[in-house]
């Protein structure tokens, strides 16, 4: 008998905070970007812990789809940097304040 | 002893998930921050692995560790290394308020874990040699779950899209059309 659902769980919400935490506090949109993919792992470990506390797979499929759509999200979190990049807009989240449009 | 070595292995991995975490958050580079992050992955997966989620775990390595972080690396050495020092020149109102923020949000969801489902969670179902194998998933996905494998596919068939318009050079002149 390994360690409980709630170890898994413990860690899970710490990576969660962690991941929070960065988005909040860093300037450069690509470590937020870095930051939301631990908040997501977070959520995911919570999910897949769940699913092999209950024997029930639906938490697996659930982890599986947050991935594919944390591929898509840094597709295009990546894709912006790279064009604010490329007019020269400071790569500055506290900087970026104003919409044109 | 089978015992002793999954709790090895377990603590082992959750603290370096914890650990490439903390890093991710600290590290002035944003290369470093990267190649922590792919720390956190691996060690995640080896938890993924020892909650029998074995396609998951694959599937973990092979999509983040590989792709999205071979992206990441790729742009942050295109736009150059921007350091800048999270912890230092003394504490702003808005780390602060970060901090305060993310230690809110983990006590918020100790609690509620704990309220909700603490007396469940010592318990837990035994699983057959078969959860998490990827004919398990793959018959989940295409039975009960159909529609949301289809609309994964839509979702990443638009994000590709997007991902071509931001990245084209624009050939009008940048006052002409806003390319952003």
């Amino acid at each position: 008998m390994g360690p409980g659902t709630a170890w898994y769980l413990a860690v899970a919400g710490f990576l969660f905070g962690v991941g929070t935490l960065g988005v909040l506090i860093r300037r450069n949109p690509l470590i937020v970007l870095l930051s939301l993919e631990i908040m997501l792992n977070g959520a995911n470990l919570a999910l897949i812990a769940f699913a092999r506390h209950l024997n029930n797979g639906d938490g697996q499929i659930f982890a599986l789809a947050v991935m594919a759509v944390a591929a898509s999200e840094v597709v295009v979190g990546l894709g912006l940097i790279v064009a604010l990049n490329r007019k020269r807009v400071p790569l500055d989240v506290d900087r970026l304040s104003s919409l044109r449009g | 002893m089978a015992n002793f070595l999954v709790w090895v292995v377990w603590v082992g991995a959750a603290f370096g998930c914890l650990v490439s975490a903390l890093g991710v958050v600290s590290f002035r580079n944003p290369f470093y921050s990267a190649l922590a992050l792919i720390g956190n992955l691996a060690s995640l997966a080896v938890l993924f692995l020892l909650l029998s989620g074995e396609f998951v775990a694959a599937g973990q390595v092979l999509v983040y560790g590989g792709a999205v972080m071979v992206m990441f690396l790729f742009v942050i050495a295109y736009v150059g290394p921007r350091t800048e020092s999270p912890w230092t020149g003394g504490p702003s109102w808005q780390a602060i308020g970060g901090v305060l923020a993310a230690g809110a949000l983990l006590v918020e969801i100790v609690v509620v874990i704990g309220l909700k489902a603490g007396g469940d969670l010592a318990h837990s179902h035994d699983v057959g040699g078969a959860f998490g194998t990827p004919s398990y998933i793959g018959r989940r996905f295409l039975t009960d779950h159909l529609l949301a494998f289809e609309i994964t596919s839509i979702v990443l068939l638009v994000a590709a899209i997007g991902g071509v318009i931001l990245g084209a050079h624009s050939r009008t002149t940048p006052d002409e059309v806003p390319s952003l």
